[in-house]
């Protein structure tokens, strides 16, 4: 096997210690002795320790986002049949009103969708003095009057926290008057370093109010929740078609797609698959203490990697019929798929890419870049911890500071009725006699190559380093660098909103990503960015100079007018 | 602070009494009730509190917009890290252009014992990374509520960073709960040459503070500014920093933008244009500019149609000592011809305006002048000036539509859908955000004004000047044509 290197633009071979230093050399020394601790050069035999989930530094631009967009947006928001309420002032409601493509689409008699509709508090400066739990009641009146729906969710946004208005009590007042399930989240933007902080608050309110308020009988024995999906252009669908050709019954997708009566009743699952492992296995966890559900790692992006997944599905069952079924079904969407895999690798191999997004995708897709032939050469998380880099084998030694320590670890105890050990502890041990993992995460860095770059919570600075100094094929990321990248002449692909195409997930998912990814990297429209009067060769002679004239080209434009349009030749 | 008093949580939401048990309510609506997606009509008499899929935005993002439109400015939010990500990802997705806004990251903290020492780090950061020219700093919900004092900040940041060109630093107050994205944008620019204004000698310098209009408008606005041989301040021009060309090279800060050394010589300029009827003789920065330095202050309404327009051009001549250039003349024979061909198709259509006020406002005037009938004039805007705007946008236009027009301020969209059914419009006119009315009524939605993220090039979408007249014109009676064409049962293929 050749040695992994990263490449420069020429062509030479840079260590990743050298990349990290020219993107560190800019910042100042307090700056730069945090950032080294976030930069890493790989090593998946002994992974180093990276810096993770730490403050971002002010004045760096981040790509994160707060605990309101993790615990609203993203892991409460999907729930389509509850009316969300954001309380507080405007901007916070607004900017998280159909902005993250979680698609839903009920289709039972009496379903109800309320994701089109953004509720808030609009909170003005008379609610920041006097308080604002009075016009809250009020808009949960308002909501119930309007849709009596299944249940209303209620949102903080930072003032709330500074005033003191008591959500929860407001919540519990509004239940007991309107009969529903009003529940509040203090999800305060400020609240730890990222939204992943708004993540843990959202599982630990779902499972507190939500999970187990439901018990159905579940007639098919392979009933499984998938956790952490959040159908991000039809994703969760997908995998849900995936699953049923093999004969599984996805019982809740949290939260994709999903109604307040799947997320009740999720106890009733037998297994647990995760997909995104940072933002939802809290609840995985409380739901094996609370209810003996095991839970492993899944990944449903990449054919391997959805292949690999079904197959330990099929495993943890141990049913014959089913794991036929489940290779009958690999071995037809794969044949199905292999042309189109062919095709497209046959002009993508060997191509580099890097991806800095979320907390699971920057590794996730790193396997459907694989199945075409694609090298990463640098991945990063936006708000990931310490295990979704290096594995949870590292859990016990993950220090817990302040910020960490601000959100409440609630305890769980196993539910006195309902508790049911879905696998008696001598299976669990002859599966894992069999090489069988629970609770598994081995993090991002196991799988990248020797010398790779890690970054963590990487800075516009940093990434606009990387594309000088490298300039990879594509990278992935998401609307807020999407265009400082193509404005550097490297395709982006964003895999927050996936460029409002998708899915992406499981077999077609799969070819349709593969498709796109050759479109990205066969454009020849970047060709067009040097006009043929700016190519003559006087003007090429003096550029290798450095010096152009001031006539034909503006000095800062002069330089690299030539090497941004050598990629697209070579495609 | 507040607690909920007993008599406003115990009325029953059913049927409004005091004395009922809500559980056990009689009037109460089953649940079971099939509603396939939220209806945006749903009945909501006697319903205030909440504000339902909002018709405006937050304070500092119209800040962060105006100081994008600073040559080498870099806007930093002092608050929590989220309000610079959301506000940039939605500008984003309006513009597709790189958006740095950079943020002090509060933490609760910092939220407790305030920002100084994180506003520090984040300048200190800034300068290395950008070699900005100027901090544009806005103090978001979370650092307003706490109280922050910036001034004191940047008093003690100064006493202890000062050195010979050190970047300037300016601040707006925005608290997202006191007023809308254009109080935060307007604020902005006052903030700007309340700043870095300085007197001189009176030239024949304008300044032209448009406000916020797209990026081709301000092309045009530079463009008519030129024609009419006039040196000038546009402030702030994002034409290019948040509408540029593929780089060549890596911009620390994308190009372009208002010089700070013509925001500086906005103070000796013989005029300045301000555009907005909503904020004429308000705290504006064309105000400030006439009691600072004697820079008299011509309000005008954003130049959308012909009135309005006539008025700019009308003024831009007199300043210039200039008469109308041909080529605007010529350009409004032909909007004024084409409206002869057009007029049988627009005229007595009915059409539901909505967005910022003064663009409502502009947008009103224009329509009327087409012939069209605007039903509702809704805003999310609260200034309360909305009804008088729109009264000085070309009043001889408006004469005989005011009667029927509904005016409505500080509305929201599910307000403006209750009542869209029965207004029975032809079309709707305003940003992305009303496309899902517009779909419920099956008419055409012409897509302007901010935020357009479901299609490309909403930032370069032409408003102002006869220029703008023109296309909106031709969109408007092309959009009516296909309805009409498409709905047709025969079809027909030739007009």
């Amino acid at each position: 096997m050749s040695e992994f290197e990263i490449k420069t633009v020429t062509g030479e071979a840079i260590t990743a210690q050298a990349l990290k230093e020219e993107m560190l050399k800019i910042y100042p020394a307090k700056t730069k002795r945090k950032r080294e601790k976030q930069i890493l050069s790989n090593d998946p035999e002994n992974t180093p320790e990276i810096g993770a989930n730490s403050r971002t530094i002010p004045g760096i631009i981040t790509q994160r986002g707060c605990t309101y967009a993790g615990c609203k947006g993203v892991v409460l928001g999907p729930i389509h049949d509850i009316v969300h309420i954001t309380h507080g002032p405007i901007g916070c409601a607004f900017y998280s009103w159909l902005s993250r493509r979680n698609l839903a689409k009920p289709v039972n008699k009496g379903d109800t969708n309320y994701l089109q509709y953004c509720m808030s508090t609009d909170m003005q400066e008379e609610e920041i003095v006097f308080g604002g739990e009075k016009k809250l009641a009020q808009a949960c009146r308002e909501a119930y009057a309007l849709f009596k729906p299944r249940a209303i969710a209620i949102y903080s946004t930072c003032p709330v926290g500074l005033i003191g208005d008591d959500v929860h009590a407001v919540a519990r007042k509004m239940s007991e008057e309107l009969g529903i399930n009003v529940c509040g989240f203090s999800c305060e933007g400020y609240k730890g370093v990222s939204q992943s902080a708004g993540h843990h608050i959202a599982n630990n309110g779902v499972f507190k109010h939500m999970v187990g308020k439901l018990d159905m009988e579940q007639t098919n024995p392979f009933s499984i929740n998938v956790l952490g999906e959040y159908n991000i252009g039809g994703d969760a669908w997908e995998i849900d078609t995936l699953l049923r050709k093999c004969g599984i019954h996805v019982v809740s997708t949290l939260s994709g797609d999903v109604n307040y009566d799947q997320v009740c009743s999720s106890h009733t699952a037998n297994l647990n698959v995760v997909m995104c492992h940072r933002s939802i296995n809290y609840m995985a966890q409380m739901m094996e203490t609370k209810f003996g559900i095991p839970w492993f790692k899944v990944n449903f992006i990449g054919a391997a990697a959805t292949a690999k997944s079904l197959r330990k599905i099929g495993q943890f069952f141990g049913d014959k019929g089913l794991i036929d079924r489940i290779e009958e079904v690999i071995a037809a969407e794969m044949a199905a798929l292999a042309p189109i895999q062919k095709d497209v690798t046959s002009r993508t191999k060997g191509k580099k890419v890097a991806l800095f997004v979320g907390g699971s995708r920057a590794h996730h897709y790193q396997d459907l870049f694989s199945d075409i032939g694609m090298e990463t050469i640098s991945a990063g998380y936006e708000f990931a911890h310490r295990d979704d880099y290096e594995g949870r084998a590292v859990l016990p030694t993950i220090k817990v500071d302040a910020d960490s320590r601000n959100i409440e670890e609630i305890h769980v105890e196993a539910d006195p009725q309902r508790y049911n050990p879905r696998k008696s502890p001598e299976q669990i041990a002859a599966l894992e006699a069999g090489g069988f993992t629970f609770r598994d995460y081995d993090g991002m860095m196991k799988q990248m190559k020797k010398n790779s770059l890690v970054i963590d919570d990487i800075s516009h600075h940093e990434m606009e380093k990387l594309i000088a100094v490298c300039k990879p094929d594509v990278i992935c990321s998401g609307i807020k660098d999407k265009f400082v990248i193509e404005k550097l002449g490297v395709p982006c692909k964003q895999l927050h909103s996936y460029d409002y195409g998708g899915p992406y997930a499981a077999f077609t998912g799969a070819a349709n990503f593969y498709k796109e990814i050759d479109r990205l990297t066969t454009t020849k429209v970047w060709k067009f960015v040097i006009p043929p009067w700016k190519q003559s060769p006087e003007l090429q002679a003096s550029m290798v100079f450095g010096k152009a004239h001031a006539e034909d080209l503006t000095p800062k434009r002069s330089m690299k007018a030539n090497k941004s349009a050598e990629p697209a030749e070579e495609a | 602070m507040s607690t909920l008093s007993s008599q406003t949580v115990s009325a029953c939401a059913s049927c409004n009494s005091f004395d009922c048990d809500p559980s056990t309510c009689s009037a109460r609506q089953p649940v079971e009730e099939i509603v396939e997606t939220a209806p945006f009509a749903a009945s909501t008499e006697g319903i205030t509190a909440a504000t339902r899929n909002a018709c405006k935005l937050c304070t500092p993002l119209g800040a962060c917009l105006a100081f994008r439109g600073v040559e080498g400015a870099i806007p930093l939010l002092h608050g929590s890290q989220g309000c610079s990500t959301y506000i940039r990802r939605y500008l984003i997705s309006h513009f597709r252009e790189p958006i740095d806004i950079a943020s002090s990251n509060f933490t609760e903290d910092t939220a407790v014992f305030g920002g100084s020492s994180n506003f520090k780090t984040a300048v200190k950061n800034l300068r290395r990374q950008y070699e900005p020219e100027l901090i544009a700093v806005a103090t978001t919900c979370l650092s307003e509520t706490i109280g922050e004092d910036m001034k004191r900040l940047f008093h003690e940041y100064y006493s202890e960073n000062w050195e010979e060109g050190h970047p300037h630093m300016v601040h707006v107050s925005t608290a997202s709960y006191r007023g809308t994205h254009m109080d935060g944008f307007h604020n902005a620019v006052r903030a700007l040459v309340e700043t870095l204004a300085v007197s001189g000698t009176r030239g024949r310098r304008v300044n032209l503070l448009p406000g916020m209009v797209s990026t081709a408008d301000l092309r045009h606005l530079k463009e008519i500014l030129a024609d009419f041989g006039l040196p000038y301040t546009l402030l702030p021009d994002y034409s290019e920093s948040l509408d540029g060309e593929t780089w060549a090279e890596y911009e620390k800060l994308p190009s372009g933008g208002t010089p700070m050394k013509a925001i500086a010589e906005t103070g000796s300029a013989q005029l300045s244009i301000e555009f907005g009827h909503t904020i004429a003789g308000t705290k504006t920065a064309g105000q400030f500019l006439e009691e600072k330095f004697g820079v008299p202050c011509r309000s005008l309404g954003l130049p959308i149609g012909i009135g309005e327009t006539d008025a700019f051009l009308e003024t831009l001549g007199t300043a210039s000592g200039r008469t109308v250039p041909a080529k605007y003349r010529q350009e409004r024979g032909r909007l004024v011809d084409s409206l002869v061909d057009g007029h049988k198709y627009v005229f007595g259509k009915r059409a539901i305006v909505y967005g910022e006020e003064d663009l409502v406002a502009g947008l009103c005037a224009f329509l009327c002048e087409i012939g069209v009938e605007p039903v509702l004039c809704a805003s999310g805007g609260e200034s309360g000036r909305l009804e008088e705007a729109i009264k000085a946008a070309h009043p001889a236009a408006l004469r005989k539509s005011m009667a029927k027009m509904e005016i409505r301020s500080d509305v929201d969209f599910a307000e403006i859908g209750e009542q869209a059914e029965q207004l029975k419009p032809d079309f709707l006119i305003g940003n992305s955000k009303g496309y899902k009315i517009a779909k419920n009524l099956n008419v055409p939605l012409i897509r302007c004004g901010f935020p357009i993220h479901d299609r490309i090039g909403g930032h370069r979408i032409l408003h102002l000047g006869y220029r703008g007249a023109q296309m909106l014109y031709d969109q408007i009676v092309n959009a009516l044509l296909e309805a009409k064409q498409e709905g047709s049962e025969i079809g027909y293929s030739y007009l």
